[in-house]
């Protein structure tokens, strides 16, 4: 067999695989809206563990990472600094949040804005900032899809016909599965993944360099200013370096589908032992910076950085080894797709949809409007996927500058009595304004500080300033507001 | 809403210390430590550092947590 049939036939044997273990895993149960999205509420710490952790480690951990140490160099650092802070975060407001979710039946980020606000607009137009930065999200995925495609065919089989087959499989995934099944299919990504990197992380350095030490030593006396802030980029220095990692540690459980998963545990106490623990679990990622730093050695002129894990792993491994490690990538992209689609398909049918548009809907016809959802919000990712030609990173960056602008809201609403509505709804659309002209207009970062960070600061400001000016009507977690999020869950459970 | 006490606090600032504001301290390629720039190392060594940290913060917030047997998570 040549090389590329052997990459492709193992990349989609693993595929297969792992979409039969997700359908087996739903097939026993009915599937209404809280058992498609929530699980029933009832996912032990296993399956907890599964969601929160195996979620975190997407398609960009396994090549995003990777392509920006190759591209950009030392500026990657932002991603292994942040990677502990954010459990640091969530240690503080993920047991509160859970508290919440428990006592009012949450199942969606927009929830809690209602029970805590009272008001319907505002958690629809949190609903519609959730799905909006959840966009570029899943076109990372399809993107990740994609080159995987491109690599393990070895250029025959072009980017943009591979995203189309990866938008029929993961759309069919999510309608199948549902929360459950994808569950389940992270055991096996999740497996696979952790032993991949482990094994290109520590072999790819070793047989091209003898080892990681050496392959530091070549790159300090080839590439100094390679290994230090900016790298080889001109403006992503120290202040770059601090206001990123604040942004995405202090804001990263605002991603809606995160945010959701804590709602899955059982306690708020593992959570929190959870939240010790998760910082161990990245040890990956610094092995996959490894592989990057040792492509801008090896193989010095790719185009795209993005493709520096699979292009290294091809020149290093035989052709069944890049179709494990394609596998493993292609199943963790449909997995962390097929989350990030539930939760922005719910939020739209749940939150935006039926309260603005159908305030008598049944649960049933709920359902049925967030699968569509699932269909638009893929095609949207597909189209932006095949179009635009940002780098991994840069598509993060760009979600979580939108949903960062949920964080005040939250924060101020779990530690504040004198938070307003009108704060809030003011605080998140200054954000969303000011972070959306500086990047459209090129000025990210702007005066060496992230666009994004820029944005979160000016909202917090107008949401303390707006609070400050304006009555409190809704001074804390209302029962009456929870009546409306309560009643859906009850009519479903 | 049960707010955090400062102790737990305080031990959840040393990692954004560590790896976040005093960056312009330990990015540098030398000294290499165990074959890694400095920079590499001080990050990567705070993966570990920062449960620990997490740990004292734990015993702070759930008293007496060390003594409960552990319960097995449900099989769904």
């Amino acid at each position: 067999m040549t090389p590329h049939v052997t990459a492709l036939a193992i990349i989609s044997g693993i595929v297969v695989v792992g979409s039969l273990i997700g359908f087996l895993a739903r097939s026993h149960r009915t599937m209404d809206l809280e058992q498609w999205t929530v699980g029933g509420r009832g996912f032990g710490l296993v399956l907890v563990w599964l969601l929160m952790a195996g979620e975190i480690y997407t398609t960009f951990t396994f090549l995003g990472a990777s392509g920006w140490a190759y591209s950009r160099g030392a500026p990657i650092l932002y991603n292994l600094g942040q990677a502990p802070l954010i459990y640091v975060t969530s240690f503080y407001i993920l047991p509160l949040i859970w508290e919440v979710g428990r006592r009012h039946k949450l199942q969606t980020q927009a929830d809690f804005f209602q029970v805590r606000f009272g008001s319907t607009f505002l958690a629809a137009f949190v609903a519609l900032v959730g799905v909006v930065s959840l966009i570029p999200y899943v076109q990372l995925q399809l993107t990740g899809l994609g080159l995987i495609a491109e690599v393990a065919s070895f250029g025959r089989i072009n980017r943009a016909p591979a995203m189309i087959v990866a938008f029929g499989l993961v759309a069919a995934f999510v309608f199948v599965s549902g929360v459950r099944g994808v569950a389940w299919v992270s055991i096996v990504k999740d497996l696979l993944l952790l032993s991949a990197a482990l094994v290109i992380g520590i072999a790819v350095p070793h047989i091209h360099f003898g080892g990681i030490g050496p392959m530091f030593a070549a790159l300090a006396h080839a590439k100094p200013s390679h290994l230090v802030m900016p790298g080889a980029t001109k403006n992503l220095g120290h202040s770059w370096y601090v206001s990123t990692v604040l942004l995405t540690s202090l804001t990263f459980y605002m991603w809606p589908h995160y945010f959701a998963a804590s709602f899955t545990a059982r306690s708020g106490k593992i959570l929190r032992r959870n939240a010790v623990l998760m910082p161990l679990y990245s040890i990956t990622t610094p092995l996959m910076l490894f592989v990057g730093l040792s492509a801008v050695l090896v193989l010095p002129n790719l185009n795209n950085g993005d493709l520096s894990l699979l292009a290294m792993v091809r020149k290093t491994f035989p052709a069944w080894f890049l179709g494990i490690v394609g596998g493993a990538g292609a199943l963790t992209a449909m997995v962390a797709a097929a989350i990030q689609l539930l939760t922005g398909a719910t939020l739209y049918a749940k939150n935006l949809f039926r309260p603005i548009l159908a305030p008598g809907m049944s649960d049933h016809r709920v359902a049925s409007i967030a699968k569509v959802m699932v269909l638009v919000l893929t095609f949207g990712a597909l189209v932006l996927a095949i179009y635009s030609s940002l780098t991994l990173v840069s598509l993060l960056l760009l979600g979580s500058a939108g949903i960062a602008q949920l964080f005040p809201g939250v924060v101020l609403g779990l530690f504040s009595k004198r938070v307003t509505t009108s704060g809030v709804f003011a605080g998140i659309a200054t954000g969303i304004v000011i972070a959306l002209l500086l990047m459209l207009t090129g000025r990210d970062p702007y005066h060496g500080v992230n666009a994004g960070f820029v944005a979160l600061c000016s909202n917090f400001a107008v949401t303390a300033v707006i609070s400050l000016l304006t009555r409190v009507r809704v001074s804390s977690f209302d029962e009456r507001n929870a009546d409306i999020a309560a009643s859906h869950a009850e009519s479903t459970g | 809403m049960k707010r955090p006490c400062l102790g737990a606090i305080l031990l959840g600032l040393i990692p954004f210390a560590a790896t976040c504001f005093s960056v312009s301290l330990w990015d540098r390629v030398y000294p290499m430590i165990l074959g890694l720039p400095f920079n590499f190392f001080w990050l990567i060594s705070w993966l570990l550092l920062t449960p620990l940290c997490m740990w004292g913060a734990y015993r702070l917030e759930e008293p007496g947590a060390a003594e409960v047997p552990r319960k097995k998570g449900r099989a769904d």
